[in-house]
């Protein structure tokens, strides 16, 4: 196929455009930003996020006894109830449990980063590959292998993977990724098989424009935002989703602390030691909830954006 | 005509479904873990009991062959024996299933009844006070795992104020009555023994009110988003100008359309209630088929893996076809959808 021919004035326009695009883009996001900032549930979001971020990375320099975080007993102290030298209190053998709810956030947060890293490209790219090959048998194949994924409860298969193979955060992560993926695919295929059709793919493919080009260049930047958001909002979910995994002790392995293993460790101290089950449950919610206000208001955004 | 063919369809598409899950399941409990054999005689015993065990097992056949076995066995309802309970693990899941069944159906009631009550009066009042707080309660009851929930209701309604029992589905010193259906409180009814009727409830509230609380929100958040999407359509805007009472209008015409993706949803909620309900029966030492799950897969029982995730497989691919079943009924697009051509 014939190339587009450049000359100095094309290459020329071709700047100024970019440089058009770039300001309308800043101003987009200017634009955003102030809608995001008029709903005060999307600011909390975000505000919560950063500040679980902020303290999970920082986490051995803002906790009070960071050594609490690891194998440490102090029997002297243990079974406190919260104090303003313990302010969540003590566990039974004397760790202080704001510590490890802090240094819980860690693998809280890595569980839905790794999942979400291992989850999307190939969830995408499947995607991408049976809607643009929508109606053939490559479309068939992909979409009824999603189909029995879905199919049936993510928690329960997910356990069972995770529960067979050695208990720890690594297998735990590697049991959601391989019933969260065809989530993506499912959404993927849904916009490709829509998008193939405009007239923007039409030309690509009149131009004898490679199916991988076709894919990557022209349907995949349209995906973008629906993907974005799915993913901002199942940061929550995920988190949600490992800290039942860990309730059930398939998860972070102690002395590490995990917030789900830490619940179900400390309900069997119920009631007289509530605070051991109930400051990691709070957490749990809290980050949570962090991410889906952040990924609701996100959602709201991109939605306004479309109309 | 159609609905027959409907049906048809989708119990084709369940079938592929239900082969594929096999052999998800297959993989999980033969292929993942390694030596199956060794798994069930410990790692201590001598390498002939294994190769015994190898043998009886048929686990030196092809994979393919090993797996048509299995599923031919499966099908006929046969798992081997639990390494854990040392039964059968058809007559482990006969004694514990109905506990668990007991524990989402009334969530199930709860999560439908509640969640559209709270959906109707938020969309009804949308934007104020109560619509709000109704919002915020469904975005914690969202977010809130179920055993935070369990824990947060076992400490205020079980030992601060003392109104609900904690432990188990029964009080000590209340006779069982005879196990008909295996749901407690169905059969106290049946037995005529309205003491251990309400004894049972009580012991039911507390974990299925903890296991609902996400389904009554996620309802909760539908139903408001619909009906208030459905609040602003023409036809709503012309029965009000022909005078038709407002609660006719509601009634009547507002709620079946608006209904529609709650239901689907609540179908979803229910049957993933099932299986998910061991997050509640570990807190209130509930003997349910959720729990027994869990346990199994805790001690690597893998013949017990393998059935309890079949079973819960099978119960949510059949709530999902009744649930399209319903929604087809309440749905006339899609019930006449095809007739046109007729």
């Amino acid at each position: 196929m014939a190339q587009p021919t450049t000359s100095w004035g094309a290459a020329a326009d071709l700047r100024h455009y970019r440089e058009l695009e770039r300001s309308s883009r800043r101003e987009n996001f200017g634009r955003a930003w102030y809608k995001f900032s008029r709903n005060p549930l999307s600011v909390a979001g975000l505000v919560i996020v950063a500040v679980v971020v902020l303290l999970a990375l920082l986490a051995p320099y803002v906790t009070p006894y960071p050594k609490h975080a690891g194998p440490f007993t102090d029997f002297a102290n243990a079974k406190l109830p919260p104090s303003w030298k313990y302010l969540f209190g003590t566990d039974t053998i004397g760790r202080d449990i704001l510590t490890r709810v802090i240094f819980g956030f860690q693998d809280a947060l890595v569980m839905g980063i790794v999942v979400l890293a291992l989850v999307v490209p190939p969830g995408v790219l499947l995607g991408l590959v049976a809607g643009y090959f929508h109606g053939t048998w490559i479309d068939t194949v992909i979409m009824r292998i999603t189909d029995i994924f879905l199919a049936v409860p993510p928690l329960v298969l997910a356990l069972a993977i995770a529960s067979v193979l050695v208990p720890n955060l690594m297998n735990s992560m590697m049991a959601v990724s391989l019933m969260w993926w065809p989530w993506y695919t499912r959404l993927v295929f849904g916009l490709t098989t829509q998008l193939r059709n405009e007239y923007f793919v039409k030309s690509a493919e009149t131009m004898g424009a490679s199916t991988a080009h076709i894919l990557f260049k022209e349907i995949l930047p349209n995906c973008v935002s629906p993907i974005f958001t799915k993913m901002s909002l199942d940061m929550g979910w995920v988190i949600l989703i490992g800290s039942s995994l860990s309730f059930v002790g398939l998860g972070t392995q102690p002395p590490k602390p995990g917030l789900g293993t830490m619940v179900a460790d400390g309900a069997k101290y119920l009631p007289d030691l509530w605070w051991i089950p109930v400051f990691p449950a709070l957490g749990i919610v809290v980050i949570v909830l962090g991410f889906n206000l952040l990924g609701d208001g996100l959602r709201d955004l991109l939605a306004a954006e479309e109309v | 005509m159609q609905l027959a063919s409907f049906i048809l369809h989708r119990a084709i598409h369940s079938i592929f479904v239900l082969l594929g899950l096999s052999v998800v399941i297959f993989v999980i409990s033969r292929v993942l873990p390694g030596d199956p054999a060794r798994m069930a005689v410990g790692a201590r015993a001598p390498q002939w009991v294994v190769d015994n065990l190898r043998e009886q097992m048929h686990l030196n056949d092809s994979l393919p062959v090993q797996y048509a076995n299995w599923l031919v066995d499966a099908v006929h309802g046969q798992f081997g024996i639990s390494l854990n309970t040392r039964r059968d693990v058809s007559q482990d899941i006969q004694e514990f299933f109905p506990a668990t069944l007991e524990l989402a159906l009334y969530a199930g009631v709860l999560m439908g009844a509640m969640g559209i009550v709270l959906g109707t009066i938020s969309a009804q009042h949308k934007d104020k006070m109560i619509d709000n707080l109704v919002r915020i309660l469904s975005y914690l009851g969202v977010v809130t795992p179920a055993f935070v929930f369990a824990i947060i209701f076992m400490l205020i309604f079980g030992y601060a104020l003392h109104l609900l029992p904690t432990l188990g589905r029964l009080s000590e010193g209340l006779t069982r009555p005879p196990a008909i259906t295996g749901l407690v409180t169905v059969d106290a009814l049946l037995a005529g023994d309205p003491r251990a009727f309400w004894d049972a409830f009580l012991h039911l509230s507390m974990p299925a009110v903890a296991l609902a609380m996400g389904g009554i929100a996620q309802e909760a958040r539908i139903t408001r988003s619909t009906m208030s999407d459905n609040l602003t359509k023409d036809y709503i805007a012309a029965e009000r100008a022909l005078g038709i009472p407002e609660r006719v209008i509601m009634s009547k015409f507002l709620l079946k359309p608006s209904l529609i993706p709650t239901i689907s949803i609540l179908g979803l909620d229910f049957a993933a209630t099932l299986s998910n309900a061991f997050l509640v029966e570990l807190i209130f030492n509930w003997p349910g088929l959720s729990r027994y799950g869990i346990n199994a897969m805790l001690k690597k029982d893998l013949n017990a893996i393998a059935a309890v995730v079949l079973v819960f497989g099978v119960v949510f691919i059949v709530v999902n076809i009744l649930v399209d079943l319903v929604v087809a009924q309440l749905d006339p697009r899609i019930r006449l959808g095809a007739g046109r051509s007729e």
